[in-house]
């Protein structure tokens, strides 16, 4: 079936930012099926407002939007650009939802826009839950018993009539945002409530608890003339009730005979095929454990983050796939890439084991509840690949960069067996690491398995291993068992735990006994046909498969799993960096293990390595590549902790060696450094001894921000005002890792400052400086920054170039260099310094168009900026402007505050451009999910320290007809400066409260500021709680409260009455 | 534990750990890259005298069960894994893979690089390996693999040697038995049909004595070469009865008229193999287990069609009579183990034969 013909043009919508439940995964399989198009010889626009992304890098389409993913915006584009057809598949839920409600408004029937890939129909079929209930019924395919509920009191009723526990299941959200899994009325209540609000079409299933059941999906794939496959299945380690991005999943199926396995895949292929999809879907489904009945459980028409999975675990490129059979192509005629010689109509076959471990976000919301359900509350995962499922789930372990790397959580060691047991009865995020405490505590499988219904398979495994772990205890250095725990993934260090030496010893032990692991290649046919994909997994085997070529290498790491501070915009990096060192005429190798990445697409590099990035298994890789040199500073954290360790064992640390990383990050090591530059720097000490802080806070000042050394996002980072505040914030660190010491620092408060620059240790180019909207105090990666600045003048500029000049080259920087300033009164204070790739590099680049990864990968090899004609100084500013606003994942974490500080809490990022500030601001804001209503009214309820700030904010929205609520201190204040403002009852209080008015939807938004220290369960959070939960704009911070009245202002018009003024005659 | 080797042919030797059988055994070497169905696998005849080796590392998490044999005693001559699964999880498990194993006397070998091993016979194509004890000498045992010539009567083996008859009151089809799996057994009586399986020499004569109303041609193993007498049969049974084969009936259908067969390098063997409806101008996966394929110029001269072939090497995995109601295919429209999008093929098949009956009446009535 040939390609189609009529279409030239085609618009393909990207998932916007990242979210938790829609991540990296979109970057990958959008970035893909644009590629895929283009290599067909269609023109492709892009619309997606996620600059963090390769996807919206100008090589991958021919014109890239960055405009809000919303039906007004992406109108405008369709009117422009009058695109043929649009593809929505490829996009996450976002573009699904976007292209039904383009639809809706008739512009696509207007401008003659084909929908390509999968029907609107089909989508609602899947998607829409009564429809997708009768569909199931049609086919005899057998669905939970459920209800669809428009109201709480529909699901209570239908609640008495099944029983508990139940699941609820919002319409048309993604990651399962506002579902759960419901235990009695009360629970049920406040589900169904949160979930109708979320759900647009304000719609939620209510079924039938399964619990017990095994999870099962299947990623299959159909095309125009219903030749369907199945790309993979996957099994969850877990029974139904965990959402299958916070479960452990592994593939191909474990536990499942033939006849299981293929009366799934053809339940699976009969709904595809009835819902006539054209492209990818993801079906999942609960199998009896003990017979042969089954449920479906849900059908995303589309590619999804298990499809981003399933293509890493089998080298089936999914979105590529269905990109071109969007434009027509059938299965039997599209080649498959990995082999070359094959199709890609055909199942693969894989020879390993792969597993996928969710990585949350917990670290970092310790308030946050940790309960796992039907919710997704994972930021990222990582994938692991072995020869058996033991080795597998341990380098996948491994692979988590959660400070072990192995089975064991010192912290779990403390737990009395109470609390274990009920966190095998009720999931947690430490879910994995509590099943190994209860078995090395003697818990039998059985006892287990009453608590979790997890299949004795992979309780059998984990036993196994606890059972090896103790044999090796028992018996040091015996080679035997060396052996056998190598060949079941553990890890040098687990080993060197158990017979208390160092991570050397184990290394030389190995060594002499020859014992290394060899690399195997993922080729989706099992070895059946000859491939050529330079994608490779370890295993400790026979044959080695990667062959060394004689070229020249460049190893680069990648920055693993996706959390809060580490996100897409280091892959962004690692991916340019990459294709720079193929440039430069190097073999370029990554090493990374998460599954959702552009960087883990075999085609970017030269070789791909999918492995754990820990010491071990770098330095494995390195023993055999012989690279050059490694690349650690677009990695990340990840990346950079792992420096020390290689350079020990004598590896070249390519770029800013790690004796700059160490002035810059040791606070001693910094002071004489800045000292020396003449640099001015908020007045702090780094202390060792907790009463050491109450000294130098003392002496400073209060307030100062303390925080400890070498942390990823601000982690626990606090302003903290009083001493009183800071014993509590000591109190709670304590029992922290005192390896690094705490930092202790006035707090300035000023615009707040960043310079990305690129050095080759000569030449220091600024391709842009960014200014944030907030005050310092919040996490940059929190804050709106604005390129280029609007508030500092041409002299705080020229400060910012010189500091950056002058650091880059006491550092001998060679690449990146991240800065941070504060300016207050025209003087600039050097915050922080990163010498190495930092998050606003996606940003800066796009606004810019200077690719700064690939420069400075190019300075790191040798390049001399001044040979490729840059000089010293800060590019040419551009006459527009562009902001970045933080994107956060609140709704889907319950528990966890909202307020802004110096420790971050996004997940992704928004980017807005225009003319003028506010435009870009309004565009920004909107493209980041924030409504910007007009008129309305706003609940104002600050602390006092706040309250003459807010008075002038108050001011404004009264300006521009907003009513004012307030709680009782507030609007005591604002009555006396003489605005009208109603007085709310507080917490408890009878309805209206300053409760109800928010879930009543009586204000749109909400200004509230902390009033002091952290209590996680004040009246404050609850109110900032209450307003995410409702989908209302809760603002923390005078600064974005002001920047968003600037865009009200500016988009409104306010009734002002003509000034009486005195003629003089 | 007991150390095992498998020796290869070309002198390849690859070290595991013994489970089933403890025996020395000798076989052909081959793979299949099925992730699940290894108790099909052991249990297919058309593996006799044929050491299997899975290509997906583990074997036995789900067990052995009573339910999905495909013949009552295998004729697999070794199991090759990475790793077997001690504690079995599932509700139909009776017993572990080993244990299985050890009962019907059939060496497996895991713990070796199966990967590579696959590698090899991908290359080399499949050859004649040995399993035994480590402290066996490998030169004596290369010997003894040289000296050793493949069998050349698995369909008398694993054919059965009387006829018999599994009733039902719908079409009467005449079973001929090569090696059968029992997987087309179940496909005929899921469709009510009265089945006589007979043994694979039974002459032409006494197969229409039978009066059957179609004829099923099964699987089996080895070369269809070796039993020129079901040729021969078959040459006399064509245009007189409609005639369905799969596997080595498929093959022997073109050998009887006229076709050639061929040994390929390493066959195919596995649960994911698409291929292409000529006709219908439409892929399907399949499951496939064959070393020989009709080699399709030799089709030329002959009055067969070619109906399906495989996407990705173009072997001939179908074809059908010019002329009469004959038709065949390489792979197992039974599945069992593996995907049945092609089970429609049975069906196919009883239409066919109600249309020759119409067509009967219509000549009687005439």
């Amino acid at each position: 079936m040939p390609k189609n013909t009529d279409i030239q043009k085609i618009l393909v919508i990207g998932s916007g930012p990242i979210v938790i439940g829609q991540a990296a995964e979109f970057d990958y399989s959008g970035t893909q099926a644009c590629q895929s198009l283009k290599e067909e010889g269609y023109t492709v626009i892009l619309a997606n407002s996620n600059p963090a992304t390769i996807m919206t890098d100008h090589t991958v389409a021919d014109k890239v939007y960055m405009e809000p993913l919303t039906v007004e915006f992406l109108t405008k584009i369709i009117r422009k650009e009058q695109p043929d057809a649009l593809l929505p598949t490829l996009g996450g839920q976002t573009a699904l939802n976007l292209a039904v409600a383009l639809e809706e408004t008739g512009i696509l029937k207007a401008y003659g826009v084909t929908l390509l890939g999968t029907s609107l129909n089909a989508i609602q079929q899947a998607e829409d839950r009564e429809k997708f209930r009768s569909l199931m019924k049609e086919l005899g395919e057998p669905v939970p018993d459920s209800m669809i509920v428009n109201t709480v009191e529909q699901a209570c009723e239908f609640a008495i009539e099944i029983g508990f526990p139940l699941i609820v299941r919002p319409a048309y959200t993604m990651g399962g945002a506002g579902g759960g899994m419901c235990y009695d009325m009360k629970e049920l209540k406040e589900t169904a409530r949160s979930g109708l609000t979320l759900s647009p079409v304000n719609q939620c299933l209510i079924e039938k608890n399964i619990a017990g059941y095994k999870e099962i999906e299947y990623e299959v794939m159909r095309d125009k003339n219903d030749q369907a496959i199945v790309v993979c299945n996957m099994e969850n380690v877990d029974p139904v009730g965990i959402h299958t991005g916070d479960s452990i999943v592994v593939a191909p199926s474990q536990t499942l005979s033939d006849r299981e396995y293929q009366m799934l895949r053809n339940a699976s292929l009969k709904i595809i095929r009835a819902l006539e999809i054209e492209g990818g879907c993801n079906v999942q489904l609960a199998l009896d454990p003990n017979s042969f009945d089954y449920f479906i459980i849900e059908v995303n028409p589309r590619v999804s983050r298990s499809s981003a999975l399933a293509s890493k675990a089998t080298g089936y490129p999914i979105a590529k796939v269905a990109a071109k059979i969007a434009i027509g192509l059938t299965l039997d005629e599209i080649v498959n890439p990995v082999t070359g010689k094959t199709y890609a109509c055909f199942e693969p076959a894989l020879d390993y084991v792969v597993t996928k471990i969710p990585r949350f976000p917990f670290d970092k919301f310790v308030t946050g509840d940790r309960k796992l359900g039907t919710q997704m509350k994972a930021t990222g995962e990582i994938m692991s690949i072995g020869r058996n499922f033991e080795e597998s789930l341990l380098k996948g372990i491994r692979s988590l960069d959660i400070g072990t790397e192995e089975l064991w959580l010192s912290s779990l060691t403390k737990e009395n067996n109470e609390f274990l047991i009920s966190s095998l009865k009720k999931a947690n995020d430490e879910r994995i690491f509590v099943l190994a405490e209860v078995l090395r505590r003697g818990m039998t499988i059985d006892e287990v398995f009453e608590h979790t219904k997890i299949d004795r398979f992979f309780l059998v495994k984990l036993a196994g291993l606890i059972k090896l772990e103790q044999e090796i205890e028992n018996k040091p250095e015996s080679i035997e068992l060396l052996e056998r725990a190598k060949k079941l993934g553990f890890s040098d260090s687990h080993i060197a735990r158990l017979w208390n030496l160092s991570v050397d010893d184990i290394y030389q032990l190995r060594s002499d006994a020859g014992l290394r692991p060899v690399y195997k290649m993922v080729d989706t046919c099992a070895a059946e046909f000859e491939s050529e994909t330079p994608y490779f997994y370890s295993t400790y085997e026979e044959e080695n498969e990667s062959i060394v070529s004689p070229r020249k290498k460049i190893l680069v790491l990648g920055s693993g799993p996706i959390r809060i501070g580490q996100g897409i915009e280091f892959d962004y990096a690692t991916v340019h960096s990459v294709l720079a060192i193929k440039e430069m005429g190097y073999e370029a190798i990554i090493m990374n293990n998460n599954p959702e990445t552009v960087s883990t697409d075999f085609s970017i590099s030269d070789k791909l390595y999918f492995e754990p990035l820990t010491l071990e298994d770098v330095m494995h890789v390195i023993d055999l590549e012989q690279p050059e040199g490694v690349i650690v500073q677009f990695g990340g954290q990840t990346a950079i902790n792992l420096a020390a360790g290689l350079e020990r064992r004598g590896v070249k640390i390519l770029g800013t060696n790690l004796e700059a990383i160490d002035r810059a990050e040791d606070r001693d090591k910094f002071e004489i450094l800045l000292d020396e530059l003449d640099l001015l720097r908020p007045k702090g000490k780094a202390v060792k001894k907790m009463d050491q802080a109450l000294d130098v806070a003392n002496e400073i000042g209060y307030p100062v921000l303390v925080r400890p050394s070498y942390v990823i996002g601000g982690s626990r980072m606090e302003i903290v005002y009083n001493e009183d505040e800071l014993k509590a914030y000591l109190a709670k660190t304590t029992n922290m890792n005192t390896e690094h010491p705490i930092l202790v620092d006035k707090y300035i408060t000023g615009i707040e400052i960043e310079v990305d620059a690129i050095s080759d240790g000569e030449t220091t180019i600024v391709p842009g400086i960014m200014e944030h909207i907030e005050r310092a105090g919040v996490h940059s990666g929190d804050s709106i920054a604005v390129y280029p600045p609007q508030r500092i003048s041409e002299t705080v500029k020229a400060k910012c170039m010189k500091a950056a000049e002058l650091i880059s080259e006491a550092l001998h920087v060679k690449g990146l260099i991240n800065i941070q300033f504060i300016v207050r009164n025209d003087e600039v204070y050097v915050l922080e310094v990163n010498p190495r790739a930092s998050r606003t590099i996606p940003f800066l680049s796009k606004i810019t168009g200077v690719t700064m990864a690939n420069i400075a990968t190019k300075c790191i090899l040798g390049t001399r900026l001044r040979d490729i004609g840059y000089k010293t100084g800060i590019l040419p500013e551009n006459d527009y402007v562009a902001v970045k606003v933080p994107v956060f994942s609140f709704e889907k974490l319950r528990s966890v505050d909202t307020i802004l500080g110096p420790e971050m809490k996004s997940t992704g990022e928004a980017i807005g451009y225009d003319k003028t500030l506010e435009k870009a601001l309004y565009k920004g804001l909107i493209a980041s999910g924030l409504s910007i209503p007009q008129e309305g009214a706003v609940l104002l309820t600050v602390a006092d320290k706040d309250k003459e700030e807010m008075l002038e904010i108050a001011e404004r929205f009264h300006q521009l007809g907003f009513q004012l609520y307030a709680t009782k201190g507030t609007a005591t204040y604002v009555k006396k400066a003489g605005l009208p403002v109603s007085e709310v009852a507080k917490i408890g209080a009878d309805e209206p409260n300053v409760l109800s008015i928010i879930e009543n939807g009586d204000v749109q938004f909400v200004i509230n500021t902390l009033t002091s220290g952290k209590q996680p369960r004040s009246d404050g959070f609850i109110i900032r709680r209450e307003s995410v939960e409702h989908g209302i704009a809760c603002l923390t911070n005078m600064d974005t409260a002001n920047a968003i009245l600037n865009v009200i202002d500016s988009t409104t018009f306010s009734a002002t009455e003509i000034k009486q003024k005195e003629v003089v005659l | 534990m007991n150390k095992k080797q498998l020796v290869l042919e070309d002198g390849t030797v690859l070290n595991g750990e013994g489970f089933g059988s403890d025996r020395m055994m000798v076989g052909e070497i081959v793979f299949n890259t099925g992730m699940t169905g290894y108790q099909e696998i052991i249990t297919d005849p058309s593996y006799c005298g044929q050491i299997v080796t899975m290509t997906y590392p583990l074997a036995g998490n789900y067990g052995i069960n009573r339910d999905d044999f495909e013949t009552v005693h295998p004729f697999i001559h070794g199991f090759i894994v990475k790793e077997t699964c001690e504690i079995p999880s599932n509700f139909r498990s009776e017993e572990s893979l080993d244990s299985y194993l050890k009962a019907h006397d059939i060496p497996g070998v895991y713990g070796i690089d199966t990967r590579k091993l696959t590698k090899i016979i991908r290359k080399h194509g499949t050859m004649k390996a040995i399993i035994a004890d480590q402290s066996e000498d490998v030169e004596t045992l290369l010997e003894k693999l040289h000296r050793q010539k493949l069998p050349t009567d698995q369909v008398p083996k694993t054919s059965t040697i009387k006829p018999y008859v599994v009733p039902g009151r719908g079409r009467r089809i005449v079973l001929v038995d090569f090696g059968m799996k029992h997987g087309i057994l179940r496909e005929l009586t899921k469709r009510n049909c009265h089945i006589i399986v007979v043994p694979y020499n039974y002459s032409a004569e006494n197969i229409l004595r039978l009066k059957p109303d179609g004829i099923m041609l099964t699987n089996g193993p080895g070369d269809p070469k070796d039993v020129p007498e079901a040729i021969n049969m078959i040459a006399e049974l064509i245009g007189k009865v409609p005639i369905f084969g799969i596997c080595l009936g498929h093959q022997l259908l073109a050998l009887a008229c006229g076709a050639d067969t061929e040994k390929m390098k390493f066959g195919h063997r596995g649960s994911n193999h698409p291929v292409k409806d000529l006709d219908k101008e439409r892929t399907y996966i399949t499951s496939q287990n064959h070393s020989y394929a009709v080699k399709e110029a030799s089709l030329t001269n002959t009055d067969l069609q070619l109906t399906q072939i495989a996407l990705n090497d173009g072997t001939v995995e179908g074809v059908k009579h010019k002329h009469y109601a004959a038709f065949s295919v390489q792979y197992h429209p039974e599945s069992s183990p593996g995907p049945d999008d092609t089970n429609h093929l049975f069906d196919q098949f009883l239409e066919l034969i109600d249309e020759a009956q119409r067509k009967n009446k219509e000549e009687a009535y005439a």
